[in-house]
């Protein structure tokens, strides 16, 4: 009985030494699978807003996404409503739908139709309007909205400024 | 210390040290297996010469493949289908194997559900089975990745997403899992490691288990019957060999065995041969591009049932859903509350679900396949409803079942 007490506590020994090792190593292989700093710092993206033409939609890149950039025209900028206004951006005198291009569900492309003037997701079928708000499920929202800050004509992506915090604080994008 | 003798034989040499007669007998002369059974008890030889197939095609084509973003995609269309001598081959057995696995591997599934053979100690038997079919399916997955084509990369996001839980929003865990914000470089070199390395060792481990677990229990038999294998066995070896119920494991089963294997190894090199071109989905011969969604993206045929149970919902409902297919077919040794070991042809209600089920899933994976509008998407959320509906009702109609 003795002896068993002994074997008892080394054993209890090793499983604390062995436990301390095991949660250590767990660590450095979750860190061993964090994004590098090289990927991290490569993800900010400058863009000059004055030369994008009215109501055509142009594919910008940031973090390796497709960055959705749409001028809008006077009419759209006339007819917006509430929740339409709400994502509008405005650089200078012009407004911009500007998202990241990933449908909301599962992120596919929605492929955007000039005519019908709104975005259709081929995978599962999710619909969102030119103003980027989700028309029809399975996306659960609207496009998101990456972190902008505005400097003049231009628009870093990447860097939070007051433009965004405000959307980000109001719910308009995650 | 064991006590050696100066060998006779080499045989004898050998036995002295490894016991090699009496692994032998353990393994396969006097491993019995029932003689009520048919055809379909071969595919689990099926399966293992499948993955052999699988192991030594893909140990030629790791020579060449180039995990990297700029080359991975010349390496596999270019270098290994156009310079290697037969790397061509390589590649057709892979791709044809690894969607040819995955049909065997459901008669094989259905073919336990149909015999009850997850049941009265085969639960083992049942769950490493299903070990083996997610292993086998995150095996699959990541080997899609490799050639680094549309499908690959889209296939990549579209997957890695629902690891954002939906609602939940654990982008950091999406982001983890990748290395990156997208699929890149991290994402294809780790994905290339899981594919050649680590799933491949759990999936051989698990191959182990799954033997094992049959060692005891022993395989189930076309009625069911209770067969006392120690019983049978002492029959068999004092001479009644046309009394007993049971033949020895080699060579007697296993020339049945391999008679089917040859039959199957015919079909599957003509479609090595002259159908390969299923296996090889034309969109993932164009590389890989970021930017750039294509109209389509479908799973391979046997994602297809889950992949449409995910769609017609909203995320959430969808995600939900989806995890329940996953992890269903592991419970049914306790949702079926029957205690009969029978064919499903004598179960009654049991029968017309085990049918049903089939036919969803049939309907499921046809339905996966066509773009998500009109009737179909109002077939597929259907077929996704009745899918989660008979496992609901499973245990209620298996409980009012007959002891036969």
């Amino acid at each position: 009985m003795k002896d068993n007490g002994r074997r008892g506590f080394m054993g209890k020994a090793f499983g604390a030494v062995a436990g301390v090792g095991a949660v250590g190593s767990l660590v450095a292989m979750k860190k061993s699978w964090d994004p590098l700093p090289s990927v991290k710092a490569a993800g900010f993206t400058t863009l000059d807003m004055t030369i994008y033409p009215e109501g055509e939609l142009i594919t910008e890149k940031w973090r390796g996404k497709p960055i959705f950039v749409l001028k809008k025209t006077a009419d759209m900028i006339a007819s917006q409503t509430d929740k339409q206004k709400s994502r509008d951006i405005k650089v200078g005198d012009s407004h911009f739908m500007l998202c990241i291009g990933l449908c909301t569900h599962l992120g596919c492309i929605p492929g955007y139709n000039a005519s019908e003037k709104a975005f259709l997701c081929a995978c599962h079928g999710g619909q969102f309007d030119w103003s980027g708000n989700v028309t029809k499920t399975p996306p659960p929202r609207g496009f998101d909205i990456p972190p902008f800050k505005i400097e003049g004509n231009k628009m870093i992506l990447g860097e939070v400024g007051p433009e965004y915090q405000a959307m980000k604080d109001s719910g308009i994008t995650l | 210390m064991a006590h050696f003798t100066k060998a006779t034989s080499v045989k004898d040499w050998l036995n002295q040290r490894l016991a090699i007669e009496k692994v032998e007998k353990v393994m396969a002369s006097e491993y019995w297996i029932p003689k009520n059974i048919n055809f379909l008890w071969a595919m689990g030889m099926i399966l293992a010469i499948t993955f052999a197939l699988l192991l030594v095609s893909g140990i030629f084509l790791l020579m060449y493949y180039q995990p990297h973003v700029d080359t991975a995609f010349y390496s596999v269309n270019f270098t290994i289908m156009r310079e290697v001598g037969f790397g061509w081959l390589w590649r057709h057995v892979h791709g044809v194997a690894a969607s040819v696995v995955f049909l065997i591997i459901y008669i094989h599934m259905f073919t336990g559900i149909y015999y009850g053979s997850y049941k009265k100690g085969r639960e083992m038997i049942w769950i490493s089975g299903m070990l083996l079919f997610v292993t086998f399916s995150a095996e699959a997955f990541s080997g899609y990745m490799l050639p680094w084509g549309q499908m690959s990369y889209w296939a990549g996001m579209v997957i890695t997403n629902i690891f954002s839980l939906g609602g939940l929003h654990v982008d950091g865990l999406v982001e983890w899992i990748r290395g990156d914000y997208v699929p890149a470089q991290a994402f294809l070199n780790r994905f290339f490691m899981l594919h050649v390395l680590l799933l491949p060792l759990a999936i051989m481990g698990l191959i182990g288990l799954h033997f094992a677990a049959l060692r005891i229990p022993h395989v189930n038999n076309q009625d069911g019957e209770e067969v006392d294998f120690d019983v049978e066995a002492k029959k068999y070896l004092d001479g009644d060999k046309a009394g007993s119920k049971v033949i020895r494991f080699a060579n007697d089963f296993m020339s049945k065995d391999m008679m089917v294997v040859g039959v199957y190894l015919i079909f599957f090199f003509y479609l090595v041969f002259f159908h390969y071109e299923f296996a090889l989905d034309p969109v993932n011969f164009d590389p890989a591009d970021g930017l750039k969604t294509p109209a389509h993206i479908y799973p391979e045929w046997y994602f297809l049932w889950s992949y449409e149970i995910l769609r017609p919902f909203s995320v959430n409902i969808g995600l939900i859903a989806f995890g329940f297919a996953q992890v269903i077919f592991m419970l049914l040794p306790w949702l079926d509350r029957s205690p009969n070991t029978i064919p499903a042809s004598r179960r009654g209600l049991f029968n017309i679900w085990f049918w049903l089920l089939l036919i969803d899933m049939i309907v499921l994976t046809a339905m996966g396949k066509l773009p998500p509008a009109g009737i179909f998407s109002t077939i597929g959320l259907v077929a996704a409803l009745a899918f989660i509906a008979l496992w609901v009702v499973l245990p209620f109609i298996t409980k009012n079942e007959k002891k036969v």
